[in-house]
C-alpha cells in the first residue's frame, strides 16, 4: 500500500506467472542475429555507412526473397481463383482456367474466402492421395489419411501436441536429429516434452547411425518415455539425402523399439548429388512387407514452401498419417478443428503442386522449363558452395546432397572462443555476428541447430542467384581468413 | 496395440462438437442426393457458421482485384484493373521480400501493414493512441486466442488455470481453453434482457471457481457470439473495473465489430473505453483485443488473417509473445494483405470507391433486412423466443421443446436441440447449430444460424424453419 492508500499494482501477467514452457522456447532461424540484420538494413536505408552495400539474408530458406521466380502456371490459376472475373480474360491459358474452375467448384460459394472442412478440401485431399500413389510407384494412399495443414510446421506441431503426455519419468520423449531444424526443439520446449538428441555422423556425410539412435534411446529411457522419432530427409540443416538402406534400418529400429515415426520430407524434390535419390518413408515401409507396413505408425510431411515452388508465404502443406489407430485419428481430427481450417489459397496451391500441367496441355512446356531451370540452378549452386567452401583453410563442407543449405564445419581459434565466452556468446554466434557486421552476410550459427560439443558450424542457404552466391562465397572465404588471422 | 494409444489428456478432454453429429449426417445426405435419392429438397443450406461467401454474399471486388494482382503481377501491366488497385498492389508487393507473396515475409510480418493497422485502430478509437510494437498479425482470431492463452495458461498448474467465459460462448474458444489444460468458468449472460452481461454474475462465477481453479483471465465477446448483444459503454466499464479489482487479464474478442444493428447501438472497442476511463485503469488493466479478416464486409474466412492488439502488458512478457509468434511464421502473406485492405479501404475520390461503397452498402442493407425478418418470423413461431439482435452474425432463438421431444432425444442419445437440428436437416436440408454446442443454461434449448447470408437464403431458411417447427411442435405435443 502506498501512502495515499492506492494499491501499487503488479501485472497479472509477469515473467513469473506466464506459462513456464514459453520461456524455454528459442528459435534460432529468426533469433538475435536476424534482428541485428534487420537493424543493419534499416541503418543502411537511412544512409549510414557500412563496409557493405546490402545485407544478404542467407539465413532463411526463403527462395522468393532471394530472387527465385514463382511458377507462372501456379500464379495464373491462383489469380483466377482470387478474381474469377479474369476467366473471361484471353491472356490466361485454357488449362489454367479449367484448373481454377475445378478448384472453385470445391469451395463454398465458389470462393476461396469460404471456410473449408478442417481436414482440408475433399477434392484436394483426393488429388494429394493420387500424387502420393504416383510418387510411390502405386503404393495405395487413402485420402482419409491426408490432412491439409498450414505449412508443414503446423502439421508437425499438431502431431506433437497430440502425442505428448505423461508426467515425470513417463513424460513423452521425442528423438530428434542433431543438428536439427529448430522448429522441433522449440515445439518440444513449448509442449514440455523431453527432447532426445541423436547425433548425425558428420564424417559419413551426416548419415544416421543406428548404434547412435540406440544409445540415445537407451539413455533416455532412464528418465522419460520415448515415443517418437523425427527424421528430416533430405536434411535440414545438413543437406544429406538418406540412402534406402538407412531408411530401412530406421524403420526396423522404430518397429523394434515401438516408436512413432515422423518423416519431414519437405525437400523431396531438392535432390542434387549424383547417386542420391529421394526415397519416401512410406514407399520403403510398404516395400518391406506386411510385418512392417501393417504395424509401423508413420506421419510424413510435405509443404509448398520448398522444392521448385518456394511458395513459403502461402502456408500450404499436408501430412499423411499411416497406420494410426482409428480412435487416435478421431482425436486428431477433433484437434485440427479448433483452428477451423488451413488457408484456402494454400490448399489450392497444394492442389496444383500435386496436379501440375500434363504433357499435351497448353502450359506444360513452360512449366517444365521453369521447374527444370529452378532445380538445376539449385543443383549448380549446391555444388559451387561445396567447392568454394572446401578451398578455405579452416572450413570443411560436406557435399550438399539435397535441401537448400550448406552446413560447413568451421575452425574457430582459441582466442576467439575465449573472447566469445567472456561476452557470454556461443563461439559460432560470435563468429557469425562479426561476419554480419563486417560483410552484411546473415547466417545462422551452428549452435542454433545443435552440434557435437567443441565443434562449430554455420548454416548458409544456397538460394541467392548464382552470380551473387559466388560473391557471397568469396566474401565468406575472405572473412574467415581475416578472422582466423585476427585471432591467431 | 498402437504406439499412439496414449495421447495428450488435454486433447482427449476437448469436448466433441455437437456439430459433428450434424456434419456426418449432412455428408450422408449429400451422398444420397448425388445418388439420386428423392428428398423434399435438392440441396443443403448450411447456415451454421458465419461464412458469408458460402451463403450468397459476394467477395468485395476491390479486395479480390488487389489480391489477384499481387498473386500474378502481370495483371498490373494492362489497364483493365482500376488505377487504385494497381497502385495498392504495387505498394503491397514492394513491401514483400523479393517482391513476391511467396516469401515468408515473417519478421514476424510486414511492418508497414502493422503501421496501417495501428493507424486504423487509432482512427476507430477516436484518437486513442495505438503503437505498432503492440500489434501482431495472426492467422485468424482462433489461432491468436490459442497463442495468447498458451502464454497465460500453465498446463502443469494445480489447481488449473481458469478463464471466465461467457455462456453462451462459441465453440472453438472453449476447445482452445481445454486443449491447453485450462478450465473454463462460465458466466451466464441474461437472456431475458437481451443477453446482457451483469457484473453480479461475473462475481458469482468467480466465487464458483474457488477451490476448483485459479482464474487469471476474463474473456468477453463483443459484439457477441452466439448471443447478439452489443455491450453498452457502461457495461464495458463495469467489466473493466471488475477485471481490475479481481486482477484478471482481459481478452476482448471483437471480430464482429462491423456488424452492429441496434437503433441506439454502436461498437466501442474495449481499448477505447479503457483509455477513456483514465488512470489507474487505463495504465494498469492488461488487455488483448482480437480482430479478423474473416468477418465484417470482407468475409474472407478462408484467408486466415487477423491481428491482436496488446495494451499494458509487461514488456518482458510481450517479448516472449513476440518470440512465440515469430516461431509460428504462419500467417499467409495474402492474409496480411487482406488485413491491409480491411483497415485501409478505398476512400471517396478513389476510382474503386463507388463500387466498394455500393457493395458494402448492399451488405449493410442485407443485414438490416435479415435482422428484421428473422426477428419477426422467429418470434411469430409458438414456443420460440428470439432476443433482438443488436450485433454480430447470428440469431440464437430459444426453443421451448415439448417434453415428448426431449424424451425422444434422450432415447436417441442426443441433446434435445441437437435432435431438433438433425430433424430439421433431414426434413428440410437446412443446417443450423444446436444451442447445446454453446454452453447454454442448463434446461434451455436454442438453435443458432447466421444472418450474414443473402436475403433469399435467409428467407428460404425461415420458410423451411416455419414449416418444420410447426409440424415438430404438433408431432411432439
Amino acid at each position: 500500500m502506498t501512502e495515499n492508500g492506492v494499491m501499487s499494482r503488479a501485472k497479472v501477467l509477469t515473467i513469473d506467472t506466464i506459462n513456464p514452457t514459453v520461456k524455454k522456447v528459442e528459435y534460432a532461424v529468426r533469433g538475435p542475429i536476424v534482428q541485428r540484420a534487420v537493424e543493419l538494413e534499416r541503418e543502411l536505408s537511412q544512409g549510414m555507412k557500412k563496409p557493405f552495400a546490402e545485407v544478404i539474408k542467407a539465413n532463411i530458406g526463403d527462395a522468393h526473397a532471394m530472387g527465385q521466380q514463382p511458377i507462372t502456371f501456379f500464379r495464373q490459376v491462383l489469380a483466377l481463383c482470387s478474381y474469377p472475373e479474369l476467366l473471361s480474360d484471353n491472356t490466361f491459358p485454357e488449362d489454367a482456367k479449367s484448373r481454377a474452375c475445378r478448384i472453385l467448384q470445391s469451395c463454398g460459394g465458389h470462393s476461396m474466402g469460404s471456410y473449408s472442412a478442417s481436414q482440408g478440401i475433399d477434392s484436394v485431399r483426393k488429388d494429394v492421395a493420387r500424387y502420393i500413389e504416383r510418387r510411390d510407384g502405386g503404393v495405395p494412399c487413402d485420402p482419409d489419411d491426408i490432412y491439409l495443414t498450414t505449412g508443414a510446421s503446423d502439421g508437425i506441431v499438431t502431431m506433437l501436441k497430440l502425442l505428448v503426455s505423461g508426467e515425470g519419468a513417463t513424460r513423452t520423449g521425442v528423438m530428434i536429429s542433431i543438428p536439427q531444424y529448430p522448429l522441433y526443439s522449440a515445439a518440444l520446449a513449448e509442449l514440455g516434452a523431453v527432447q532426445i538428441n541423436y547425433y548425425l555422423n558428420e564424417d559419413k556425410c551426416w548419415s544416421m547411425d543406428i548404434p547412435e539412435l540406440q544409445r540415445a534411446l537407451d539413455e533416455a529411457r532412464e528418465y522419460c518415455n520415448p515415443r517418437a522419432l523425427c527424421i528430416i530427409n533430405p536434411g535440414n540443416p545438413t543437406g544429406q539425402v538418406q540412402s534406402r538402406e538407412c531408411i530401412e534400418d530406421v524403420i526396423r529400429f522404430a518397429a523394434k523399439e515401438r516408436l512413432f515415426l515422423m518423416a519431414d520430407e519437405v525437400y523431396q524434390d531438392n535432390v542434387y548429388a549424383d547417386g542420391c535419390q529421394f526415397h519416401s518413408f512410406k514407399k520403403v515401409l510398404f516395400e518391406m512387407g506386411p510385418e512392417y507396413s501393417e504395424t509401423v505408425e508413420l506421419a510424413s510431411f510435405h509443404s509448398t514452401s520448398k522444392c521448385y515452388m518456394g511458395e513459403c508465404g502461402f502456408r500450404g502443406g499436408y501430412m499423411e498419417i499411416i497406420n494410426m489407430d482409428n480412435e487416435v485419428k478421431a482425436q486428431l481430427t477433433k484437434l485440427v478443428s479448433v483452428r477451423l481450417c488451413p488457408p484456402v489459397p494454400g490448399q489450392a496451391l497444394m492442389d496444383l503442386v500435386v496436379n501440375p500441367p500434363q504433357p499435351g496441355e497448353p502450359s506444360y512446356d513452360s512449366f517444365i522449363k521453369e521447374r527444370t531451370a529452378t532445380l538445376s540452378a539449385l543443383a549448380e549452386k549446391a555444388k559451387l558452395t561445396e567447392q568454394v567452401l572446401n578451398t578455405v583453410q579452416g572450413i570443411s563442407c560436406n557435399p550438399v546432397q539435397g535441401a537448400m543449405y550448406s552446413f560447413p564445419r568451421i575452425t574457430i581459434p582459441e582466442k576467439a572462443v575465449k573472447e566469445a565466452t567472456e561476452q557470454g556468446q556461443q563461439p559460432d554466434m560470435f563468429y557469425c555476428m562479426k561476419m554480419l557486421e563486417e560483410t552484411g552476410i546473415c547466417l545462422v550459427p551452428g549452435s542454433g541447430f545443435g552440434q557435437k560439443d567443441g565443434t562449430y558450424h554455420f548454416r548458409m542457404t544456397i538460394l541467392p542467384p548464382t552470380d551473387k552466391l559466388k560473391i557471397l562465397l568469396d566474401k565468406v572465404k575472405e572473412f574467415h581468413q581475416k578472422f582466423t588471422q585476427q585471432y591467431s | 496395440m498402437s504406439v499412439l494409444q496414449e495421447i495428450s489428456p488435454n486433447v482427449k478432454n476437448i469436448k466433441q462438437s455437437e456439430y459433428e453429429v450434424l456434419a456426418s449426417r449432412a455428408s450422408q445426405i449429400e451422398k444420397e442426393l448425388s445418388q439420386g435419392v428423392r428428398k423434399p429438397y435438392k440441396e443443403l443450406i448450411d447456415v451454421c457458421w458465419c461464412d458469408p461467401h458460402s451463403v450468397g454474399v459476394k467477395p468485395l471486388t476491390f479486395v479480390r482485384q488487389v489480391l489477384a494482382a499481387c498473386v500474378y503481377p502481370q495483371l498490373m501491366k494492362s489497364h483493365e484493373l482500376p488505377l487504385d488497385v494497381r497502385q495498392r498492389a504495387q505498394w503491397l508487393l514492394g513491401r514483400c521480400d523479393g517482391g513476391s507473396v511467396g516469401s515468408y515475409n515473417a519478421q514476424p510480418c510486414i511492418p508497414e501493414i502493422i503501421e496501417k493497422v495501428s493507424e486504423f485502430t487509432t482512427r476507430r478509437d477516436g484518437g486513442v493512441p495505438s503503437y505498432p510494437e503492440n500489434i501482431f498479425i495472426s492467422t485468424g482470431s482462433q489461432w491468436a486466442i490459442m497463442d495468447i492463452l498458451n502464454v497465460l495458461v500453465n498446463s502443469e498448474a494445480s489447481p488449473k488455470t481458469g478463464v471466465l467465459t461467457p455462456a453462451p460462448c462459441h465453440v472453438t474458444s472453449m476447445m482452445s481453453i481445454t486443449a491447453l489444460g485450462a478450465a473454463a468458468v462460465p458466466y451466464y449472460l441474461t437472456e431475458e434482457q437481451g443477453w446482457t452481461l451483469q457484473v453480479e454474475e461475473l462475481q458469482r462465477a468467480l466465487e464458483s471457481a474457488k477451490g476448483v481453479c485459479n482464474p487469471v483471465a476474463l474473456y468477453v465477446i463483443n459484439p457477441g457470439n452466439p448471443a447478439g448483444l452489443v455491450q453498452s459503454r457502461k457495461s464495458m466499464q463495469e467489466v473493466i473495473r471488475f477485471a481490475s479489482e479481481k486482477r484478471l487479464f482481459l481478452l476482448a474478442d471483437e471480430v464482429y465489430q462491423d456488424f452492429v444493428y441496434g437503433e441506439n447501438r454502436e461498437f466501442v472497442s474495449y481499448k477505447r473505453v479503457l483509455a477513456e476511463m483514465g488512470p489507474p485503469y487505463s495504465d494498469t488493466v492488461e488487455l488483448v483485443s482480437f480482430h479478423s479478416t474473416s468477418k465484417g464486409f470482407m468475409g474472407e474466412c478462408g484467408m486466415r488473417g487477423g491481428y491482436v492488439e496488446l495494451v499494458n502488458l509487461d514488456p518482458a512478457v510481450q517479448k516472449h509473445i513476440f518470440k512465440l509468434i515469430s516461431k509460428s511464421s504462419c500467417t499467409p502473406v495474402l492474409a496480411q494483405m487482406a488485413l491491409d485492405l480491411m483497415v485501409n479501404p478505398p476512400q471517396p475520390g478513389d476510382p474503386s470507391y463507388p463500387l466498394y461503397n455500393q457493395q458494402t452498402q448492399h451488405i449493410k442493407n442485407m443485414l438490416a433486412q435479415n435482422v428484421k425478418t428473422t426477428h419477426e418470423v422467429l418470434n411469430s413461431l409458438p414456443g420460440v423466443i428470439s432476443q433482438p439482435v443488436e450485433g454480430g452474425a447470428f440469431v440464437f432463438p430459444r426453443v421451448f421443446l415439448p417434453p415428448k421431444a426431449i424424451q425422444k432425444a434422450e432415447e436417441e442419445g442426443m441433446q434435445p436441440d441437437t435432435f431438433y437440428c438433425v430433424r430439421l436437416l433431414e426434413e428440410t436440408g437446412v443446417l443450423c447449430c444446436p444451442g447445446s454446442e454453446f454452453e447454454q443454461k442448463e434446461g434451455t434449448y436454442h438453435i443458432r444460424f447466421c444472418i450474414t447470408a443473402s436475403q433469399d437464403i435467409v428467407k428460404e431458411v425461415l420458410r423451411h424453419l416455419t414449416t418444420f417447427h410447426t409440424k415438430f411442435m404438433k408431432d411432439f405435443s
